[in-house]
């Protein structure tokens, strides 16, 4: 039989059904097969805290949304075009999300009275008008699937868990995704099990055949590969890419990595991840709480690796104070941040980015921590980089906040070459760097190898006996050359990184503050405000290193400019492209760094007439904006753990361009505007 | 592969990986000592703890810069700052983890670790009992002076039962810890006790402990004359020493008291020891009948009831030497084998396989 196809540019699916019904694993296979053809895609990954909720009930309901295009999207998609759902409960948690016309296929195998119940449904929606607004596939998925592998001898339960690769075998043929990689896949992953091996891959074809030849499906779609530019590519998480930019740093550098780590939602896969690649000399402590997992963290660094520590937002806050020590001793540490729905406990499978302001502020005493932020799980790699480029240039521990999204999430990556990523030079003190010479007249004079920079705006009196002079002309006669491990590198106030095992260097850092210089306690005043000040001036110094902001204003005649940080990225700039479809003018701006910010910020924030900053919290960016530039920004603000919507963004934006230019702004001028039955409702 | 395919370097000494001095060269005390002035008050404890370790570094023979010493928060944590070595002052209660990062990521380095019993056992309790259950490569002087010193004088976890404080002005209630009690629960490998006053003891304490691999726990008992002064006379004072001390020696029968008249044997009634008066006559044990200390034996258990007959009230008797002493493979050993047996199962640079690791999954190809 012969069917039509149907030319689509761009589809969003999500798979749902029980914790245990394999959604998860379903939604990865179809988002691989998407990318090994060649669409753009992202991914957004939802799924209960407990690891299996009360079976067939709403809050047990998982699911796996995946958006691919024959183009470059940004978002996992505000609304699906097509549900699977696997029983009751999925359907009915995720009816609500539906745009009108969409299609929905459905398990009926459980929706039986009580199944129903506990979904909460009272009559069988199957069986009434709820489904009437969309297009409905009602079918005995697990039914069929059980009728397909009985010649394998399995019990029911196990022939029935097959379902899911029904269901993707059925979707594979529905959009035309190749199957190769998923039959090798179920053959890599069952090796030990032949049965269920055998099992499923035959659910996974008779699902692609029950497609093919059943005329319930009459069309089947197509979605072209979408241009991208040339090179490599592989379907990448953010936990998975920030992984692999900790290794690339370590290689980079020459640095042993050293990651201590406490496992923790959603942040946990970085430590599996790294754990398996040892033979890059990474080891992996699974420490006994989160304080220890930094502490161990800050010990290798104080020997010479990179350390390395990876939590969310609640081990964050046990971190607060070995992060004050890691300011204090200014030794070269990573702090990574993978956010979560907080306070507390909050949500730990759902994505938010309140940890901003406790990540700039959440320690004693003024302890500045650069900040640095992934825009996309693939920018998780590089963004890895670029905090050890700053956390081994400036011997400073640096905060990297990663959120659940950008963890669990995928998009396709554009594998670098190696040449393409920094080099970064740990620059280990090998030698001391300040002579006491004794003049003939008696009397000591001190030079320092280093110059010293001077904090912004402070003089400070009484630091110890070197001021950076040069022995004058009376007459040297010894020199004592001594280790000054507080002695800062002009350009980048970074103090020497002096590792045991270096003879001649012996020294001691601790949390106590430390004289200028000679890093012995001091408890000066005048010592004190110069060392804070100096602190801070050289978090400040990190900007002089970043390239100029990418303001994205094609025209240049936007008066509104939209600035986020984060995974929001993908929400912002589509929302950007439909307020632009329509017609109208906005600028964008990304941050990656958020401490220090890049210098040419205040100057491109006094350009505009109206500053919107989207944010997954209350404001948290717009605060710091707003205290450091005197600009009067607005939030677009939601913490409903998961991604800001790009429809109901472009509306924000909308307003405030109909404000900044006293027009009236119409979004159904945008051609690509919501259109439920093909699904054109973002990009 | 399994835990047991790995060859477990437990006949390792503590210092074995530790560069040793070149040939000829020789160290003293001084080469020891930093530039810092010694900020203790006048009379504690700490001073002749610390001029005990200036002493004994030089016969370890290593080169100095190989030497890290690692504290926390409190009067003995200001320890690091008078060594001539390499040193971290660090957070309160955390240097046992911090020492377990600088053990794991390098072998060439000989780690000890100096706390108190507020920051070792209170704050930082966590931290002890997982550095010895894991037997990290490193050795923790514990200096026990039975209360907080630098914020003085608040009752600490090893302060006895009803104990006057400023914060405990009818008495404190909590029951303290015994730290050698503690230390053997979580299956430490290597635990002593000793006494600041006593330099030919702690000496001893500490070559056995830097020798051995694994974590080393020395509890020292020091005087803090400002805040507890006298809390360990009855171990000090040569009027009663030889009652209060009960010296454990490896195959020794523990025998002490005035003429060696009191000793140890097992008791059946509670499985545990008791200490009995030696001799002849009725009542009394003979020698041949006394316990004979074991600190190798792989099992606790013995090395624990000994333990349990130092008082927790107010000190008059308390076991001192090395109650265990016992191999078993060290965290940071295990962990520097098991990277070394992956990268002996790849070639290639580590940029070819950077390359090949980033790379890799299924990948397709834009042109
Ligand atoms: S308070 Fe006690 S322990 Fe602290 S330095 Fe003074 S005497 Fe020593």
């Amino acid at each position: 039989m012969s069917k039509q196809i149907k030319r689509l540019d761009r589809v969003i699916i999500r798979f749902a059904g029980d914790s245990g019904d394999g959604m998860q694993l379903t939604g990865d296979r179809f988002t691989q097969e998407s990318a090994t053809f060649g669409n753009d895609l992202s991914t957004l990954p939802n799924f209960p805290a407990e690891i299996r909720a009360p079976q067939g009930t709403l809050p047990g309901v998982s699911s796996f949304q995946v958006h691919f295009a024959d183009h470059d999207i940004l978002t996992p998609g505000d609304a699906p075009d097509v549900l699977v759902a696997m029983n009751p409960a999925a359907l009915r948690a995720n009816l609500g999300d539906l745009p009108r016309g969409a299609t929905i296929v459905v398990d009926t195998h459980d929706f039986t009275t009580r199944n129903l119940t506990k979904a909460g449904y009272a009559a069988n929606p199957l069986e009434d008008e709820t489904l009437s607004e969309y297009a409905v596939h009602a079918l005995d998925l697990t039914g069929m699937t059980v009728e397909a592998v009985k010649e394998f001898g399995l019990s029911r339960k196990d022939s029935a868990r097959a379902k899911n690769m029904f269901a993707l075998g059925l979707l594979s043929w529905l959009y035309g995704r190749p199957i190769e990689s998923t039959v090798t896949f179920l053959q890599k992953r069952f090796a030990k099990v032949p049965d269920l091996r055998d099992a499923n891959i035959t659910a996974f074809k008779a699902g692609w055949n029950f497609g093919e030849t059943t005329e319930t499906f009459v069309v089947s779609y197509e979605v072209k590969p979408a241009p991208m530019p040339t090179g490599t590519y592989r379907n990448i998480t953010g936990n998975l890419a920030l992984a692999y930019g900790l290794i690339a740093g370590s290689v980079q550098s020459g640095l042993r990595l050293f990651l201590g780590s406490y496992p923790i939602t959603p942040a946990s896969d970085i430590l599996h991840e790294l754990s398996k690649h040892k033979a890059f000399g990474v080891t992996t402590f699974q420490a006994e709480d989160e304080i220890a997992g930094i502490g161990a963290a800050i010990g290798a660094s104080f020997s010479g690796s990179l350390g390395v520590t990876s939590t969310s937002g609640p081990g964050i806050a046990l971190k607060s104070e070995s992060i004050g020590l890691a300011v204090m001793t200014e030794l070269p540490l990573l702090v990574i941040d993978v956010q979560r729905g907080g306070p507390s406990t909050g949500l730990p499978t759902k994505t938010e980015q309140a940890d901003l302001l406790q990540a700039m502020f959440g320690r004693n005493g003024e302890a500045p921590v650069p900040i640095v932020a992934p825009r996309s799980p693939g920018d998780c790699f590089d963004t890895a980089l670029e905090a050890v480029r700053i956390a081994v240039t400036y011997r400073t521990p640096v905060m990297l906040l990663s959120d659940g999204y950008l963890a669990n999430g995928s998009e396709p990556w554009r594998v670098p070459e190696l040449s393409e990523l920094p080099e970064i030079d740990p620059a280990f003190a090998k030698e001391p760097n300040h002579g006491v010479v004794s003049l003939r007249d008696g009397s000591t004079d001190a030079r320092s190898t280093n110059g010293r920079g001077a904090a912004d705006g402070s003089s400070a009196n009484g630091r110890g006996a070197a001021d950076g002079s040069s022995a004058n002309g009376r007459g040297a006669t010894a020199e004592k050359r001594e280790f000054w491990p507080y002695l800062r590198d002009e350009q980048t106030l970074a103090r020497p990184w002096a590792i045991p095992g270096t003879p001649g260097l012996e020294h001691r850092i601790g949390g106590l503050e430390k004289g200028d210089g000679h890093g012995n306690i001091s408890y000066d005043p005048a010592n004190h405000d110069f060392m804070v000040r100096t602190r801070a001036a050289k978090v400040e110094r990190i900007a002089e290193s970043l390239p100029p902001l990418d303001v994205d204003d094609p025209e240049g005649l936007a008066k509104v400019l939209v600035l986020g940080w984060g995974s929001t990225y993908g929400p912002i700039g589509a929302g950007v492209r439909r307020v632009r479809r329509a017609g109208y003018h906005v600028a964008q701006v990304h941050l990656r760094h958020l401490n220090p910010f890049p210098r040419d910020l205040g100057e491109i924030l006094k350009r505009y007439d109206k500053v919107l900053i989207p944010e997954m919290n209350l404001g948290q960016l717009a605060m710091l904006v707003r205290a450091r530039y005197l600009v009067d920004a607005v939030g677009y603000n939601h913490v409903r753990g998961l991604p800001l919507k790009a429809a109901e963004l472009a509306e924000a934006i909308g307003n405030l361009v109909a404000d900044a230019e006293g027009i009236d702004v119409d979004l159904t001028g945008d051609p690509d505007t919501v259109n439920a039955t093909t699904g054109r409702n973002e990009s | 592969m399994s835990a047991t395919d790995l060859p477990l370097p437990v006949t390792r000494s503590g210092i074995e990986l530790v560069p040793p001095l070149e040939e000829g060269q020789t160290q003293t005390g001084k080469d020891f000592t930093s530039d810092q002035e010694v900020r203790w008050c006048p009379g504690c404890g700490d001073y002749a703890v610390l001029k005990a370790v200036q002493g004994f570094l030089p016969d370890l023979g290593l080169r100095r810069e190989n030497i890290v010493f690692v504290s926390g928060i409190g009067c003995s944590s200001r320890f690091p700052y008078y060594l001539e070595t390499y040193g971290m002052h660090s957070i309160h209660g955390r240097a046992p983890s911090i020492a377990t990062g600088i053990a794991t990521s390098r072998e060439d380095l000989s780690v000890w670790v100096v706390t108190g019993d507020g920051d070792a056992l209170s704050i930082g309790g966590n931290h002890l009992i997982h550095a010895l259950r894991r037997n990290v490569n490193l050795t923790i002087l514990l200096f026990n002076n039975r209360i907080y010193g630098l914020t003085k004088g608040q009752y600490s976890p090893t302060s006895e039962t009803g104990k006057i404080t400023k914060s405990t002005p009818m008495g404190s209630l909590d029951h303290p810890f015994n730290p050698v009690s503690l230390a053997l629960g979580a299956e430490g490998t290597f635990v002593a006790r000793t006494i600041d006053s006593d330099r030919r003891h702690l000496t001893s304490v500490l070559s056995a402990a830097a020798a051995h691999r694994g974590t080393s726990l020395v509890e020292i008992y020091q005087n803090c004359p400002i805040f507890n002064d006298g809390a360990f006379d009855a171990v000090k004072s040569p009027a009663t020493r030889d009652e209060a001390i009960i010296g454990l020696e490896h195959g020794q029968p523990i025998r002490f008291g005035t003429d060696g008249f009191r000793g140890l044997v097992r008791d059946p009634a509670t499985g545990g020891v008791k200490i009995v008066d030696v001799g002849d006559g009725p009542g009394q044990v003979s020698p041949d009948a006394l316990l004979v200390h074991d600190a190798h034996n792989p099992d606790p258990t013995t090395a624990f009831a000994i333990s349990r007959l130092t008082d927790a009230g107010r000190l008059h008797q308390a076991p001192i030497g090395i109650f265990r002493q016992v191999s078993r493979p060290t965290y940071d050993d295990l962990a520097r084998d098991q990277i070394a047996h992956a990268a002996a199962a790849v070639s290639g640079s580590k940029t070819e396989r950077l390359a090949a690791l980033i790379g890799g999954g299924d990948t397709w190809t834009v042109a």
